[in-house]
């Protein structure tokens, strides 16, 4: 047999089991109107189809994933699209720049905002789009450059207070908890969760941990002797933070299995 | 029952891939996938479930919406995709059922444009049928989506009606009574950002929370998690952390609400196969090293 | 020209961003920047959907390998503009949330994108399942911590993690694998983000200044 017979016999298999879902689920639907039960039944059993399709991609490359994802694609664009234009254009444009057009789209009319600035981002906007056009492409600079002088002129200031001061201060911190002597210390040192001993042993592995740390990000220097040593810490350190990162990757991806096989076991094959 | 049949199956597969393992031969890649397929669905078909006791990084924000008085401002912000639902949505609506439990104002916005669509699922399935007594424009309300990331909390954080002269249906904020005492995202009692990627609960905290002094609370999909652990707890008063940080927190929720039992907690029923597929990964990790030091220790004696 | 504009546009933006967090009366050119900001981050969302129909449209046109496929991202980009844009089968007509329960545009959401992203990203749970196997070898020291590491957060953020040390007396309970989860995120796990965070800062502070000062150029591309 050769790949296209089996692939004629496999859509045509699909098309039957498809067909099949869709009127089971359309005859168990909960609406009282026949279209909805038979467009829901449908949407449905396209669903479970765009599903398996990309899971397909497991066991190789097919058409029916190259659909499916061809499909996404498309409808990505077009969802970010409409949205742009509904959320920022009619949201925000509208109201600003003109009283009948706000009526139209059922936007309030800003009365007080200013009528001529606003076109300011929109033509600085239509610039950006010159970049599909390779004459006058470089026009598109000037939007760009806006973007990125915004964005660079927001991320300093904050990324300098939040990521860097904060952060700082943060690790300054006791590393002594709750001390009340050497004596109190030995006679109550124990490894509870929540005790005197391990709270203790916390501060000092982030201090020392955050120290270690920025050591070994520190390349201007050989990492030997002392520096090196801190440096090694700092790998260790780093190390156990990647393992953790590890371990909640896969959380989280476990995680996207377990809401498709739900979708597939629970709303079409109705067995949860 | 269902435990049983699942470790006998789980546990004989392992075995056998440590047979061949350690007899040298490869397993396809298509087995080790059906495998994870197999070992999911049974914990879901079996409905394996287990309790949760909130850890303090969930507590804390648990607390602190049980604590505020009654009429506080929340914001919600839906920032995340479908990818990243299974995971967030549930603490996404286990915020919903508990802040209208408590009588709060909640203002619900997005910085991804599928959050709101992500959004309306939640207010048809969840907010609307539990809380019927609940008012648009007096209990809730739902800003919508404006693009550009972090430049609209940069807006927002000063003067909300220039970022959102109306809400996403179109009405005029100062129509809405519970916007009357909000000028900016200053006037609110806690900011929760819901999602994972970018912009999320790091813009939450670098571009509202932290320049605001506003508490902030995220629940976050669990590959950022570990990434803000460092806001925690000055800049950060809280983090729900993937489908574990979920499951703790409906469960603190049935604890002290229990007329949420019934509802359907998604999270905790999906920490089964999440143990069972944990199981299944470490038990492949482990194959995969001793077939390695199997095959050095044999590439050392020849 | 063709440069120094782009470059005076940036440092302006830029400038005037930074220096209102300093001064408060500066705050409304602050809010006008960033608003317009935002309007123009619009039209990236156009020119992708513009750049899509070019390059597809392309290949429907040369017939070239895969061209079907084409067709399809193009009838799925149409159908989800023309339901999105014209709001059609929403509830509340154009006045309504586009995302209203029972639009068109919604349903295509819930049934068709909701679907196709979520199962993509699901996929990663099986290659993450084959690299466990194939891939991740406890080579040498650090190797070994970061499993050790993973396998604590692994079990420790499932009731399994419980089960197996449940018997760990009080006195020693940071042994319990939940408890030792928990403290490897606060205390290593915490120390070592906050390193990489730091780290990141410094380079992110460094390269917007360079932005601003017209220093870094990348932006501008070749000479055109």
């Amino acid at each position: 047999m050769t790949s296209k017979t089996a692939m004629r016999i496999l859509t045509a298999i699909v098309a039957l089991i498809f067909l099949i879902s869709w009127i089971m689920k359309s005859g168990s639907g909960m609406s009282d109107s026949a279209f909805t039960n038979v467009r829901d039944g449908f949407l449905v059993t396209f669903a479970v189809f765009l599903t398996l399709s990309i899971f397909s991609f497991l066991y190789r490359d097919n058409p029916f994933y190259k659909f499916a994802e061809s499909l996404y694609v498309g409808i990505s664009a077009g969802y970010w699209m409409c949205y742009g234009f509904w959320s920022t254009v009619v949201g925000n444009f509208v109201p600003r720049a003109s009283r009948s057009l706000s009526e139209f789209f059922h936007v309030p009319y800003q009365e007080h905002a200013d009528h001529i600035l606003i076109y300011i981002p929109i033509i600085f906007g239509l610039i950006l789009l010159t970049r599909l056009l390779p004459k006058i492409g470089w026009l598109s600079r000037w939007s760009l450059a806006f973007i990125i002088g915004a964005t660079a002129g927001l991320n300093l200031t904050r990324y300098l207070r939040s990521d860097f001061i904060s952060q700082v201060s943060n690790s300054f911190i006791p590393l002594f908890v709750d001390w009340k002597g050497v004596g109190d210390f030995v006679n109550h040192i124990s490894l509870a969760a929540d005790g005197q001993f391990i709270a203790i042993l916390s501060n000092w592995v982030i201090f020392v941990g955050v120290m270690c740390g920025l050591v070994y990000f520190f390349f201007s220097k050989e990492h030997k002797g002392a520096f090196g040593v801190a440096s090694r810490v700092g790998i260790w350190i780093l190390m156990v933070t990647f393992g953790a990162s590890f371990g909640y990757t896969v959380m989280g991806r476990i995680s996207l299995l377990v809401g498709r096989i739900t979708f597939l076991f629970g709303d079409w094959l109705n067995i949860l | 029952m269902g435990l049983i049949i699942s470790a006998v199956v789980i546990g004989g597969g392992l075995l056998w891939i440590l047979y061949l393992s350690i007899k040298g031969q490869d397993v396809d890649r298509r087995i080790v996938y059906l495998f994870v397929g197999a070992t999911v669905a049974l914990a879901i078909i079996f409905r394996l479930e287990f309790g949760e006791v909130a850890t303090p990084i969930v507590k804390s924000v648990f607390d602190k919406i049980e604590n505020l008085p009654a009429g506080s401002k929340i914001v919600l912000s839906y920032d995340f995709d479908p990818a990243m639902a299974p995971e967030v949505n549930p603490m996404a609506n286990a915020f919903i059922r508990h802040i209208l439990e408590k009588k709060h104002r909640l203002f619900f916005m997005s910085l991804w444009a599928t959050g709101q669509s992500l959004l309306s699922v939640s207010l048809n399935d969840v907010l609307k049928p539990e809380f019927p007594d609940a008012k648009y424009g007096v209990d809730y309300c739902n800003l919508g989506y404006k693009a550009g990331n972090e430049g609209v909390l940069n807006v927002v954080i000063t003067n909300f009606r220039k970022m959102f002269p109306s809400d996403a249906n179109g009405n005029s904020l100062d129509s809405l009574p519970m916007f009357k005492d909000v000028e900016s995202l200053k006037d609110m009692d806690l900011l929760i950002s819901v999602g994972g990627g970018k912009p999320g609960v790091k813009e939450w905290v670098l571009f509202a929370g932290d320049p605001g002094k506003i508490a902030t609370a995220g629940g976050s999909a669990a590959v950022s998690t570990p990434l803000l652990y460092p806001y925690w707890p000055r800049q950060l008063i809280g983090l729900l952390g993937g489908t574990k940080g979920a499951a703790e927190y409906e469960a603190e929720l049935i604890k002290t609400h229990p007329r949420f039992k019934d509802k359907g907690m998604p999270a905790l029923r999906m920490m089964g196969p999440q143990t069972m597929a944990h199981v299944v990964i470490i038990a492949f990790i482990v194959i995969g090293n001793v077939a390695y030091f199997r095959s050095r220790r044999k590439g050392k004696q020849s | 020209m063709k440069r120094q504009i782009p470059m005076l546009i940036l440092s302006a933006v830029g400038t005037l961003l930074v220096v209102s967090v300093f001064i408060p009366s500066a705050r409304h050119w602050q809010e006008d920047a960033s608003l317009y900001f935002d309007i123009i981050a619009v039209f990236a969302f156009f020119l992708g959907g513009g750049n899509l129909i070019r390059v597809h449209t392309e290949k429907v046109n040369r017939k070239s390998t895969g061209w079907i496929y084409s067709v399809v991202t193009l009838l799925g980009f149409g159908i989800m503009l023309v339901t999105g844009l014209f709001k059609i089968g929403n509830p509340n007509g154009i006045a309504g949330d586009l995302s209203q329960t029972g639009s068109y545009f919604q349903l295509l959401f819930q049934y068709v994108m909701s679907p196709l992203n979520s199962t993509m990203y699901a996929l990663l749970a099986f290659y993450v399942a084959s690299a466990s196997y194939r891939a991740f070898r406890a080579k040498n020291t650090e190797a070994t911590i970061l499993l050790v590491a993973a396998f604590v957060i692994l079990l420790g953020r499932t009731a399994l993690g419980v089960l197996l040390t449940n018997w760990i007396p009080a006195q020693l309970s940071v042994l319990q694998i939940p408890n030792l989860a928990i403290w490897i995120m606060n205390a290593p796990n915490l120390a070592g983000q906050r390193a990489i965070m730091i780290g990141i800062s410094l380079g992110v502070i460094s390269m917007s200044l360079r932005l601003l000062l017209g220093i870094e150029r990348s932006y501008l591309g070749g000479d055109n």
